[in-house]
């Protein structure tokens, strides 16, 4: 795509997108007053990472971006999870 | 795109992401050492993150939400000629982060006053997970608060820029990256919410 003609992302997908993220945001506080145990931390995680998805591809145009951009953005986010998962392996099994 | 100097778009905007990842890796750090601790004192995470008011942590995801709303829809309408729509949405967002910053102070000081700050003497008598908690809680909330201020800095000088015409709808990169950081500072947030504010149970 030349980048003269990039896509230009019309209002009402952006308005669609936050009202999405508004009730993922209600949805999260109301699942947060009950008690599912170790559960409660994971679904909370889910809401977020699906919220941080909706604002990196729709947002920040991650969707409308060339492979280069979504490579290097699993990259990133590959190179947290080594991190994250290298510092349980330590903490967990000490 | 007729007479202007070359720009390479793909680049500056190449180059702002790879920025961005590495304030993900920042961020990150803070959030190993949050499940790091989760981790070792589930019990005391949950009392202490009971006394955090989830109407300013909810209040301020609604407020960050609606202004990356603005900073996205402000590059469609500076990309179709609305300067006037465009200035006043990212008024809007600079609006946004001065409420954010508001509910802060009162939330910040409320705490503070309850005796809750890094090194208080009540923080010493509250349980090693506790203390912990709200050590990292305020470490995490207060880099993420520098990035509210930076990014409203960063969009008021944008606002600067498309005003006298030199971010304008045939050469908009700079309000592009400027909204990238914004919403990472949202991004941020949407993490911060629920691990700080909801960790009721």
């Amino acid at each position: 795509m030349s980048e003269e003609h990039a896509h230009i992302v019309p209002y009402k997908t952006f308005l669609i997108i936050w009202v999405a993220l508004l009730i993922l945001t209600g949805v999260t506080v109301a699942v947060a007053q009950y008690h599912f145990g170790a559960w409660n931390i994971w679904i909370a995680l889910g809401i977020a990472t699906l919220k941080a998805g909706l604002v990196v591809a729709v947002f920040m145009h991650m969707k409308y971006e060339t492979r280069l951009f979504k490579l290097a953005l699993f990259s990133a986010l590959a190179i947290l999870a080594i991190f994250i998962g290298l510092t349980f392996v330590d903490v967990l099994y000490r | 795109m007729s007479g202007h100097i070359h720009k390479d778009y793909t680049g500056a905007k190449f180059g702002m992401w790879l920025f961005l990842f590495t304030e993900v890796l920042l961020f990150g750090g803070l959030f190993i050492l949050y499940s790091v601790y989760l981790a070792r004192y589930p019990k005391e995470f949950i009392t202490a993150g009971k006394e955090l008011n989830v109407w300013f942590g909810g209040g301020n995801t609604l407020v960050l939400l609606t202004s990356s709303l603005f900073v996205a829809v402000s590059i469609t309408a500076l990309r179709r000629g609305a300067k006037r729509l465009c200035l006043g949405l990212l008024g809007g967002t600079i609006a946004c982060a001065a409420i954010f910053m508001i509910n802060k102070y009162f939330e910040w000081s409320a705490k503070i006053h309850h005796g809750i700050y890094p090194g208080s003497a009540h923080l010493k008598e509250l349980q090693p997970g506790e203390m912990v908690f709200f050590n990292i809680y305020y470490l995490t909330t207060g880099l993420h608060g520098i990035h509210v201020v930076i990014g409203a800095l960063i969009l008021a000088w944008t606002m600067f820029l498309i005003k006298s015409d030199r971010v304008n709808a045939n050469d908009w990169v700079i309000l592009e990256n400027a909204g990238l950081y914004w919403h990472l500072v949202d991004l941020i947030w949407i993490f911060i919410f629920p691990l700080y504010y909801l960790i009721l149970h």
